[in-house]
């Protein structure tokens, strides 16, 4: 008897837990879609009373000025047009970022709106089932963005994110330290670099800037041999068939190694990192680096006086190889995305048709927020280094996203740890293809 | 009350399994949700391909492990781990018991001496790589005092030349511990009565041979703590490397849960990265359960107490 009554009050208590617990699970989501306190009192005139609120999460990781707070007025300019929605910003630091994308991805809570780099980490959410085929909803205005920009958020050919920064890898150079060795201009073929490599080694200065540490700054190097010598079509074939062992491949690494023997890298290349790398280039002490549309900043971050190389800086696009099949306005680049979550309703969308409308955009670029894709506001780069970047990427007759995202994690990795042997001395071409092809065969 | 007295009073007998339980289960349970559960978890999750992202559903059996105990990387790692464990044994322990024996004798400004060399201990583990790694850059300080004393010629890629790294690591780990271990053992020479080797020197010994067949084997379990406490870290050597080297150059100083780091969260293998760190887990475990039970086991005795019920 006594028993039986103990066993009620537990199974009673028990579904009392239960009930919590379910609440409190479902709550999150259930407030993130309708949170009627959280909305803004409707407007009493012009918006129709029908309109429902709506909350749109939207997660990115700007998180310095000006970028933050031009996000926040693009959002509250937004949603002072449309008062029934509310757009909730997340503003997270990059790791931090990824760390909790994951999570809420597996949970199945995602995000309407996030920030996405595209490539292979995105294909990886399409098929986890985390996102939101677009194409359809951006159809309208979608011819607005570059192409190229465009496609990196585009998965077996549906639309899944849109870009509102794409820039062009290409050389930076430090134009004091070129004079000084008696070099009149910049190299436009793989020969000329090499001559003048061995210039700036012999006036003095490291000619070229890598980073053994974080590795990726010389795959960049690479996958640009890979590419002016065996041409777009054959590089993204490379990549489709997932055989490596090709003529492209082992030519490039021997390029890399005919680049080693000249003494090209800064002291300290094996260990460095990237931001040794931007400090070397930053401070004079290395004339050249390969790198994105971001390099100013950091390399002005990195120097010991803030203020980088300022006008000495130059910038000129990859040169072409003697005999190679690539053209030499193919690029390599990348940027910055939104990608679009599973759940994300009608105005999430609409606000990218907002969020990248030409005036959104020449103001990210007047702040130097990043460098718009959107067509006809190139001209609000005031930057000239910058404006090459863009000239680059807007004539761009290839643009191959940077190897390491647009393909899985595992193999980006993969191909990073395979190439920076090369840089350092201790591998060779056949090896390098052979180890990029099995990585391939596995991931 | 005496164990027997126990036995035959019923109800105080059962006051005690309740209070013994009242004061257990907050401690298990907490052992058992962050402990145990994820043990198991890491050990389900290596079974299966998996991105972190994407439902479990590729079942692989042990395909992981058999790619870990075939994978040149990972091998290298558990080479560099033993190292480690080695290098420790037979250099830092033994630098710090000389050490810890010097302090041990009276002189003027033996504190200030005992702060001094157990003040890296104090400094974080990301702290000392940043610090060390601005020091060994080309260049820098290390090898300006180099060039200062006219040993310019000794200046090396510290972290940069894969034949050299694991020993630049093992000095930085090193100065970082051996303050550790000295006060460990400091703590256990002070335990030995100073009698005893009083004792040996009025029976005829000299100092080495009180040293060596008096102060030795009493400080013997002392010993035994401080080397369990070394191989335990050099096996789970993660942070100092990772701020330093990154397991660089090409790996050759990667160490287990370096490849393991690498594998879970820069490849987004999870399940790959999950076998590693069962691995590694198994091998932790194994190591401790072994020392337990061969070499501790004489120290335990009697420390740990045993239900005579």
């Amino acid at each position: 008897m006594r028993s039986r009554q103990r066993i009620a009050v537990l199974l009673a208590t028990a579904s009392i837990l239960l009930s919590a617990c379910a609440g409190a699970s479902t709550s999150p989501s259930s407030s993130s879609s309708t949170p009627a306190s959280a909305a803004p009192p409707p407007s009493s005139a012009g918006e129709p009373s029908s309109a429902a609120p709506v909350t749109v999460d939207w997660w990115h990781i700007t998180t310095g000025d000006p970028g933050k707070a031009d996000f926040q007025a693009i959002a509250d300019a937004y949603t002072a047009a449309h008062p029934n929605v509310t757009i909730k910003i997340t503003v997270l630091e990059n790791e931090a970022f990824k760390t909790k994308l994951a999570t809420q991805i597996q949970a199945g809570d995602v995000p309407d709106l996030f920030q996405s780099w595209g490539g292979g980490i995105m294909a990886a959410q399409v098929d986890a089932g985390a996102l939101k085929d677009i194409t359809s909803d951006i159809a309208s205005w979608k011819d607005t963005i570059n192409a190229g920009a465009l496609s990196i958020y585009a998965y077996n050919g549906k639309q899944y994110g849109v870009p509102w920064d794409m820039g062009m890898i290409g050389f930076w150079y430090n134009k004091d330290a070129f004079t000084k060795a008696g070099i009149s201009g910049p190299p436009a073929t793989w020969d000329d670099f090499l001559a003048d490599v061995g210039k700036l080694r012999a006036s003095g200065i490291a000619p070229l800037a890598i980073a053994g540490k974080d590795e990726w700054p010389s795959m960049h190097l690479w996958t640009y041999l890979v590419l002016r010598i065996g041409g777009g079509d054959n590089l993204a074939q490379m990549i489709q068939s997932k055989n490596w062992n090709t003529d492209a491949c082992t030519k490039a690494g021997q390029a890399v190694q005919a680049l080693n023997a000249l003494n090209p890298y800064q002291d300290g290349y094996k260990s460095a990192t990237y931001n040794d790398e931007a400090a070397a280039v930053g401070n004079g002490k290395a004339a050249m680096e390969l790198m994105g549309q971001w390099a100013p900043s950091v390399q002005k971050d990195q120097s010991a006086n803030k203020q980088g190389l300022g006008d000495k800086l130059g910038w000129f696009p990859f040169p072409t190889v003697a005999g190679g099949a690539g053209a030499p306005t193919d690029g390599v680049g990348g940027g910055n995305g939104i990608a679009v979550g599973k759940d994300a309703p009608p105005e999430a969308i609409d606000f990218l048709k907002f969020f990248l409308s030409a005036d959104n955009a020449n103001k990210l670029n007047t702040d130097n927020v990043g460098l718009s894709p959107v067509a006809g506001t190139t001209s609000t780069v005031k930057d000239p280094n910058l404006q090459a970047v863009l000239a680059g990427r807007d004539q761009a007759t290839f643009m191959q996203l940077y190897l390491d995202q647009a393909t899985s994690p595992a193999m980006g990795q993969a191909i990073n740890d395979a190439t920076v042997g090369l840089f350092l001395g201790s591998s060779d071409p056949a090896k390098v293809c052979g180890a990029i092809t099995d990585a391939a065969a596995t991931n | 009350m005496t164990a027997s007295a126990l036995r035959r009073s019923h109800p105080s007998r059962r006051t005690a399994v309740r209070s013994v339980a009242v004061f257990l289960v907050p401690a298990l349970a907490l052992y058992g949700l962050f402990v145990l559960v994820p043990v198991v978890q890491a050990a389900y999750y290596s079974l299966f391909r998996w991105n972190g992202l994407q439902p479990l559903t590729d079942f692989v059996g042990l395909r992981n492990y058999q790619t870990a105990l075939g994978n040149g990387v990972f091998l290298t790692s558990l080479g560099n781990n033993v190292l480690i464990v080695v290098l420790s044994l037979a250099i830092q322990i033994p630098f710090s018991l000389g050490l810890a024996v010097l302090l041990n004798r009276r002189f003027r400004g033996r504190a200030i001496f005992r702060l001094l060399f157990f003040l890296p201990y104090v400094l974080s583990e990301a702290i000392t790589g940043i610090v060390f790694r601005l020091m060994l850059q080309p260049g820098s300080l290390v090898d300006a005092g180099l060039d200062r004393v006219g040993l310019g010629a000794l200046q090396q890629d510290w972290l940069g030349d894969s034949t050299l790294v694991m020993l630049t690591l093992f000095v930085i780990i090193s100065w970082k511990y051996f303050g550790f271990h000295m006060i460990i053992l400091l703590a256990g020479l002070q335990g030995i009565p100073r009698e005893l080797e009083e004792a040996a020197l009025i029976d005829g010994a000299d100092r080495r041979g009180a040293f060596r067949h008096v102060t030795l084997p009493l400080l013997g379990p002392t010993i035994r703590v401080s080397i369990f406490l070394s191989i335990i870290g050099a096996l789970q050597l993660f942070d100092m490397v990772w701020v330093m080297t990154g397991g660089g150059p090409l790996n050759a100083s990667s160490t287990m849960a370096i490849t393991m780091f690498k594998a879970g969260f820069k490849s987004t293998q999870m399940g790959y990265g999950s076998a590693l760190a069962v691995i590694l887990f198994v091998l932790g475990l194994v190591v401790a359960l072994a020392y337990q039970r061969f070499v501790l086991r004489r120290d335990v005795d009697g420390a740990i107490t045993v239900s005579h019920g």
